[in-house]
């Protein structure tokens, strides 16, 4: 039984990229990228393929997108991407459910970074079940030519110095924020071109 | 002293495996069962394994039984295992069950109802004498008379007919629709209703009948009566997205039970019947009706009834429930436990020698003074 | 990528690794929550596993949605590879996957373990998975959930430290010798796992991912690398670990968890390794080390 138009067409009619070519193992690249990211914050994890991304998507943002994301995670999408060929990609690749409300999303994806909304504004869990919060897809120019910040916490021995590009002015204090609400709070997951970078919700930054 | 570390676990697993292969085809000098005898030969076996596989294909269940040996638990596990690596295609509309094609349905609570009493294939009326005559193969089998009128298309269920008075309460959907998936998400409590169902309807079915048991013998006050116990098939829908209207993809056998329940009334409610409900793939009358029993003890919270008994509390019911489960957890401990084991040994050991300790102390001291006086 | 890796999941019928992609991105996005609150146990939609619950389920599930084609995988039971339940485990992902294996712990990415932590150090990018089957510390002094989540959602472990405190009053020491309860990260309670408490300071600051899988409870949780692991105790009563008055028998080990073996039935016994590799490896660098010397002094004379 076919429950997806066999042809996929984005809004414009225009043929979308296509996802994944090989979806196992694609998927299980990106997912370790993305662990290793998650686990050591504040390094630029490489993967080790790249990806044909819907605008304005990057290949990181891209595949990530398609490792995490399914019918089972109601997303929120910044107007940027929402506009792009990537809502249609998404829609379709992944069976995402868009939605307008950023404090149920479990996902969320800015490649606008500079016009996010505030972090408070999204899902920060349950204090019962704080694993509910949203995950933040953040597409950002640069993971070194921005203010320099330090980081700490799990997963980062000693300190690391990180200089992202492309954050709006308030980020790091709404992280502060964000911190306070712990164990509750949202996690990022930075990306740039072709690589990713974990921002979970333990690291205390000082910028 | 020489001691070698033994090697071979592998060499000696491969062993096992054509062990039980010989110890499952017993004597090869007899025919081997085939999956059509079992499910035509072993149907209620198969309809217990479909219902707590949570598989709907008899074939499979076949297989999962002879592949067990005929141990229901194991194939069960079996079959749950496979259904892991199904992908999910659909989710089905509500079955209707009035318009099932019945082959049995009895009701307790009245003497007739319309469409009738229909008693069906039952042992409930057989005596439980061994028939030896079946030891013989080959006999030749009684026809069943066909009823001089079939059945109504639509036979309506016992319980509504109580709904026209106001008598029994009237079901809610509580959950506007979206309906939990046991098998998709982790059990959470409080568990809704239709966490619970899936949960007893998957659970082991000795189980959930001793439970249910309990509830009759002060374990819980439960006053049941059988509203309805019907057996057949009802057909199973899908709205396909690119169609919008719903078509059968296939004709199921269940078994379902409503179960009549008194209930006291309280400050905002009259007295009135409540209800406990029951559902199992194929034919399984004991299941349905213990699990009707159960799901309504467990609703005690919900209508304002002491909690005081086992089978009324959800998060001890709903947690031991499953055989694949608890038949897991009780025989890993046939695993190596050496390291913990050591731990503990340590301990006691210790604990041993710091307790003569004292106890030398103690008789030391004592005697010193008695040695004094 | 190995072409036999790409055939296992095309021609047999079953999905790479079992799972299907559906569940495993289930699993994965339950991994990233869990190492983003180090410790706090992540409920996800655990699937029946072709291996029994209580028989590492949880880790099978955590193993087959990390493993890929590249891997090299270890597993151990009771720290040995050779434990009947560890060769099973290990044949399944033979079987699944088609992916290498070993049993040196330096060689592996991904290690599947019950009841151990590797003597050998890890490293940062290698992934322990442990399999759980109880993850609740708390469920020994409150079997109800909706109860230990409150608990650790306002980070009351008082009832904790009372049990502990019961055993120094009852037997003058803290009497847990495994699965001994530790604070991630200066917030979170959690069971490690039936590892012996010698284990639990391995864990503590460590490089490698530690993930956790129980899957009949249903649960996912995990230790980042670089993370505090404080194992509870008390001022007058520190934490402290097994120790041997003598060494591992078969090589001389002073530093590992030793196992005992009974030789006969007159009460004769020896301890050695629980850790086969770390064993076997010691051994063979000793029989190395006299190879190298008795062939210099051989020349020598």
């Amino acid at each position: 039984m076919t429950l997806q138009s066999p042809t996929p067409m984005s809004s414009d009619g225009a043929a979308l990229k296509p996802g994944f070519a090989d979806p196992v193992f694609d998927a299980q690249a990106v997912f370790r990228a993305a662990l290793v990211a998650i686990a050591y914050p504040g390094r630029a994890i490489p993967l080790d393929r790249t990806f044909a991304a819907p605008r304005p998507l990057s290949s990181a943002t891209a595949a990530l997108c398609l490792t995490l994301m399914d019918f089972e995670t109601p997303a929120w999408l910044d107007r940027q991407t929402a506009s792009g060929e990537a809502s249609a990609w998404l829609r379709f690749h992944c069976g995402l459910p868009l939605i307008d409300d950023t404090s149920t999303a479990r996902f969320a994806v800015g490649t606008d970074a500079l016009n996010l909304p505030h972090l408070l504004e999204f899902h920060p869990g349950e204090i019962e079940y704080p694993d509910r919060s949203t995950t933040l897809v953040i597409q950002v120019k640069s993971f070194t030519d921005g203010p320099v910040t330090t980081w700490t916490g799990p997963g980062i021995k000693g300190s690391a110095t990180i200089a992202i590009d492309g954050l709006p002015f308030w980020f790091w204090s709404d992280w502060d924020l964000n911190s306070e609400l712990y164990p509750r709070g949202v996690d990022v997951i930075f990306t740039c071109g072709n690589a990713l970078m974990g921002l979970p919700r333990t690291i205390k930054v000082e910028a | 002293m020489a001691y070698v570390a033994v090697k071979g676990g592998e060499q000696a697993i491969l062993n096992t495996h054509k062990l039980i292969s010989e110890t499952r085809r017993g004597n090869p000098d007899l025919a081997e069962l085939s999956l059509a005898q079992i499910s035509e030969q072993f149907g209620l076996a198969v309809d217990r394994v479909m219902t707590e596989g949570s598989v709907y294909d008899r074939e499979l269940a076949a297989l999962a039984l002879k592949q067990a040996q005929g141990d229901a638990i194991e194939a069960i596990f079996l079959l749950r295992a496979y259904r892991t690596t199904l992908p999910r295609v659909a989710v089905s509309e509500p079955i209707d069950t009035s318009k099932m094609a019945i082959r049995r349905r009895i009701s307790a609570t009245f003497k007739d109802i319309p469409g009738g009493q229909v008693l069906g294939p039952t042992y409930d009326y057989t005596h439980r004498l061994l028939d030896f005559a079946l030891a013989a193969e080959g006999l030749e089998r009684p026809q069943a008379e066909l009823a001089a009128e079939p059945l109504d298309e639509t036979v309506p269920r016992v319980i509504d007919l109580l709904n026209s008075e106001g008598l029994i309460e009237e079901e809610i959907d509580e959950n506007d629709g979206e309906v939990f998936d046991l098998t998709r998400e982790p059990t959470t409590f409080p568990a809704r209703r239709d966490q619970r169902l899936q949960n007893l309807a998957r659970g082991d079915e000795g189980f959930v009948l001793g439970l249910a048991y309990s509830t009759t013998r002060g374990y819980g006050g439960a006053h049941p009566f059988v509203g309805e116990l019907r057996l057949g098939e009802v057909a199973v829908e899908i709205v396909p997205e690119e169609l919008g209207f719903p078509i059968t993809i296939a004709d199921v056998t269940v078994t379902e039970c409503q179960m009549i329940n008194q209930f006291r009334g309280s400050a905002d409610k009259p007295p009135q019947f409540t209800r406990g409900y029951g559902l199992t793939f194929g034919h399984n009358e004991r299941k349905a009706m213990a699990m009707s029993l159960v799901d309504r003890a467990m609703r005690a919270r919900e209508l304002g009834e002491d909690v005081r008994y086992p089978a009324q509390d959800a998060e001890f019911v709903l947690s031991h429930t499953d055989n694949v489960e608890g038949n897991g957890f009780v025989t890993h401990f046939k695993l190596p436990h050496y390291v913990d084991f050591q731990a503990e040994l340590q301990l006691v050991r210790q604990l041993r020698a710091e307790h003569e300790e004292r106890r030398r102390k103690a008789t030391g001291s004592e005697q010193a003074k008695e040695a004094a006086e | 990528m190995s072409p036999t890796a790409a055939l296992v999941h095309k021609d047999d019928g079953y999905n790479f690794a079992y799972l299907d992609e559906q569940t495993k991105r289930m699993i994965r996005r339950s991994l990233l929550k869990a190492l983003s609150i180090p410790g706090y146990q992540v409920p996800f939609g655990g699937r029946e596993m072709p291996l029994a619950y209580g028989w590492g389920t949880g880790g099978i599930q955590v193993t087959a949605s990390v493993i890929g084609p590249d891997d090299v995988l270890k597993v151990i039971d009771q720290g040995a590879d050779d434990t009947t339940n560890a060769v099973s485990i290990r044949r399944f992902f033979q079987t699944v996957c088609d992916v290498a294996v070993t049993e040196s712990t330096a060689e592996a990415t991904v290690v599947q373990t019950r009841h151990r932590v590797p003597e050998t150090p890890l490293k940062e990018g290698q992934v322990l998975v442990y399999q759980v089957p109880q993850p609740e510390p708390l469920k020994k002094i409150e079997p109800r959930e909706t109860e230990t989540r409150k608990m650790h959602a306002y980070a009351e472990y008082g009832a904790m430290q009372v049990t502990l405190y019961e055993d120094v009053a009852h037997f003058g020491r803290i009497a847990k010798t495994y699965d001994y309860p530790a604070v991630i990260n200066g917030r979170h309670l959690m069971s490690p796992s039936p590892i012996p408490k010698f284990d639990n300071p391995k864990m503590e600051m460590n490089p490698a991912i530690q993930l956790f899988g129980a899957g009949r409870e249903k649960r996912i949780y995990a230790v980042p690398p670089y993370t505090s692991v404080r194992s509870l105790d008390f001022d007058d009563h520190p934490f402290e670990v097994q120790t041997w008055k003598g060494s591992c028998a078969l090589c001389g080990s002073t530093t590992s968890y030793l196992d005992e073996v009974i030789t006969d039935d007159r009460g004769s016994r020896m301890f050695v390794c629980s850790d086969t590799d770390f064993c076997n490896t010691r051994q063979a660098e000793a029989a190395a080390a006299k190879a190298a010397v008795d062939k210099v002094s051989g020349e020598e004379a």
